[in-house]
């Protein structure tokens, strides 16, 4: 068992799935012989050569529009956009291409594809390297959204990515590429779910719904809080297109207490949709109102060090809040 | 060699507007190591003669929109480097009050349009910019910068075909600085030069040396010229070289020391000082006057960042819809 950063993970898990699996490409920006700008495909283009870790242009429509494509035509194609914000322009071949293939042929063509996304803020990017884009895609069906908190869950959920037959985005947490260390089994095939959550941590008293950089603070805010004999329930959403409902009352109906945390915009953030849950099928559970932390609705993450810190939860104002709501 | 119709002293300010560039690019690089800049922060170090000569060839009244690489778009246009540095330090004092930051400054006051993180984003806008100019009938041209890499993304094709559809005053000014990241145009582009590209859409093209001022100086006159007359829409091709790593966060390892040396042995400040030279505009005094007042004046700049404030907290919702009777 070897402890390792998330980009370690991701980066060994691609190596080991292109070994597995000939018909996996990965393409996008400086993937090659960079190796990425995070270095999550270092190496890759040494082993594997440039007919399967392809350089390509700075064109992300057709970075995506040709990796549906290639898998329409038995390629396994990883995609990789170099930051969440940059997705936009290919935002058309996603939601209008990809994830309608299978309905549209009526089941006869699917999009095995993985589209991994480096996303999310903390790291003073400002306005344009910073956003957080999960809500755009989980709510289209027929995409498939998940993003790991952890090294474990980010092999384990890459290579589930890797197995589904349709299209999935994989959202990596930029700031916890370094930051957040975790033990990996090696040398065994291990998956791990979409469309289950994970109790991270039990607690009787306060459920914390969280996903991404904000899980990793949870859980610190949870250690906290336990010290003062509030025990915390972190629930680790990591599957959000599908979303796994019965995770999420079930935690619930354990504690009567709820709160969201997550760094995009609160209004129609992806809290909205588990609080819509947590209201309509648990709310005979619910000692307390729903609570949602998250990042304000301005258009962007702010550059000035003390606008980006107010933009974003972190570990103090989570174990305040949750404080305040135990005490409900 | 053409008749220069500058005078001594006009001259004399772009040695001074070049250096200004190039220290003020080297303290950005000396604060990004001592962590009071953050972020990605992008520097014009070997791209001074394009910027300076291109845009000191614009008429006070034309626009400028560009990308990240735009610090010294800014000071050339006449931004207070206090101001830009005190945004590159995130305070609110800087020119986008902070909250854009290296990448994204934003100066109308001196017709800066913006820097733009998102690359080929600036495109589309420097056509609707145009639109309304003849719409308005005013007499302005708009200057859109892009690097060589911004040729490859759908927004610059659109951007191309609909200016010229509509004739519309817009120099697009490609800054081809030989890399996008670590790729260079014989990796990412069919074409290995751009201007093929914008004669696709039959537009006027042409390419210039843009590591020597007064040609991208004479070029930009002569086309911002022509699209003053003719209302259409033209495209220059200025070759240089970024003598830094694409960001601060770039080692630079996909090209050689070799190739780097090459480049620097025709740095466009040594070219044009040797040009001044060569007239009998700058003696060895005036230079060391020159610079020791561009030292100075990025000095003050920098202890202005330092001493200024921080944003408001209480202010981050600021400037997020008007607010009553602004419009
Ligand atoms: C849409 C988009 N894709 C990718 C990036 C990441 N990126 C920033 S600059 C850059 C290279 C651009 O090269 P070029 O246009 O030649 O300009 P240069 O930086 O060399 O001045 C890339 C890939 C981005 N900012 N936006």
């Amino acid at each position: 068992m070897a402890v390792k950063t998330m980009i370690q993970t991701i980066r060994d898990t691609l190596e080991e799935e292109m070994r597995r699996d000939e018909s996996i490409i990965v393409l996008g920006e400086d993937v090659g012989l960079a190796g990425g700008v995070f270095g999550a495909t270092k190496g890759l283009q040494r082993e594997f050569g440039e007919l399967r870790v392809m350089d390509t242009p700075l064109a992300e429509s057709v970075i995506v529009g040709a990796a549906i494509g290639a898998s329409l035509n038995g390629l396994k194609p990883i995609p990789e956009i170099q930051f969440a914000d940059f997705i936009h322009p290919a935002f058309d071949q996603i939601v209008s291409e990809a994830a309608r293939f299978r309905y549209r042929s009526n089941g006869a063509w699917n999009v095995p594809m993985v589209i991994r996304v480096p996303w999310g803020g903390g790291i003073h990017g400002a306005l344009y390297h910073s956003q957080s884009v999960e809500a755009f895609f989980a709510h289209v069906p027929g995409l498939k959204v998940v993003t790991p908190s952890d090294p474990y869950d980010a092999a384990g959920l890459l290579r589930s990515a890797i197995d589904d037959p349709d299209p999935v985005m994989y959202l990596e947490h930029k700031k916890a590429y370094r930051l957040v260390r975790g033990e990996v089994p090696d040398g065994e095939r291990f998956t791990v779910p979409i469309g289950r959550a994970e109790v991270k941590r039990p607690g009787r008293d306060v459920s914390v719904f969280a996903y991404g950089l904000m899980l990793y603070y949870s859980l610190q805010a949870a250690e906290v809080l336990s010290s003062e004999g509030v025990e915390v329930e972190v629930v680790d959403v990591r599957t959000l297109q599908p979303l796994d409902r019965e995770t999420i009352l079930e935690s619930v109906a354990k504690t009567g207490k709820a709160l969201i945390v997550h760094e995009d915009n609160l209004t129609c953030g992806f809290g909205a949709e588990i609080a819509a849950t947590l209201v309509s099928d648990g709310f005979d559970s619910l000692d307390a109102p729903v609570r949602r932390l998250c990042g304000l609705d301005v258009p962007a993450v702010p550059y000035a060090s003390a606008l980006e810190d107010s933009f974003l939860p972190d570990m103090q104002k989570i174990t305040e809040e949750i404080r305040s709501l135990a005490a409900y | 060699m053409k008749v220069r119709t500058e005078k001594k002293e006009q001259l004399l300010d772009f040695y001074r507007q070049m250096m200004l560039i190039r220290r003020f690019e080297e303290k950005a690089a000396q604060l990004y190591t001592q962590a009071y800049i953050g972020g990605y922060c992008h520097l014009n170090v070997g791209e001074e003669a394009t910027v300076v000569g291109a845009l000191s060839a614009l008429g006070p009244d034309d626009y400028v929109v560009s990308n990240y690489r735009e610090h010294g778009h800014a000071l050339t246009l006449g931004s207070d480097p206090g101001a830009v540095m005190a945004e590159l330090l995130g305070k609110e004092t800087g020119v986008s009050r902070g909250r854009g930051g290296s990448m994204h400054l934003f100066d109308p006051e001196h017709r800066l349009y913006g820097g733009y993180g998102i690359v080929g984003g600036q495109i589309p806008l420097a056509v609707g910019m145009a639109m309304a100019v003849q719409y308005r009938g005013q007499d302005r041209v708009v200057m859109c910068l892009f690097g060589e890499g911004a040729t490859n993304i759908g927004a610059f094709h659109e951007s191309l075909n609909m200016a010229k559809v509509y004739r519309l005053p817009v120099l697009f000014l490609c800054v081809n600085n030989q890399y996008a990241m670590g790729s260079t145009p014989n990796e990412a582009s069919a074409v290995p030069e751009m201007v093929t590209k914008a004669l696709a859409y039959d537009m006027p093209a042409e390419q210039v040396d843009g590591m020597d001022l007064l040609e991208v100086r004479d070029a930009t006159l002569r086309n911002v010229e022509q699209i003053r007359e003719t209302g259409e829409p033209r495209f220059l091709e200025a070759i240089t070289y970024r003598f830094r790593g694409h960001s601060m966060a770039d080692a630079g390892r996909y090209r050689t020391q070799e190739e780097l040396r090459r480049w620097q042995e025709r740095d466009p400040i040594n070219t044009f000082v040797r040009y001044l030279e060569d007239e009998g505009v700058l003696t060895q005094e005036l230079r060391e006057q020159i610079d020791a007042s561009v030292e100075e004046e990025v000095e003050r700049a920098t202890q202005f960042a330092m001493d200024s404030p921080a944003p408001d907290v209480a202010d981050l919702y600021k400037y997020v819809y008007a607010e009553d009777g602004q419009q």
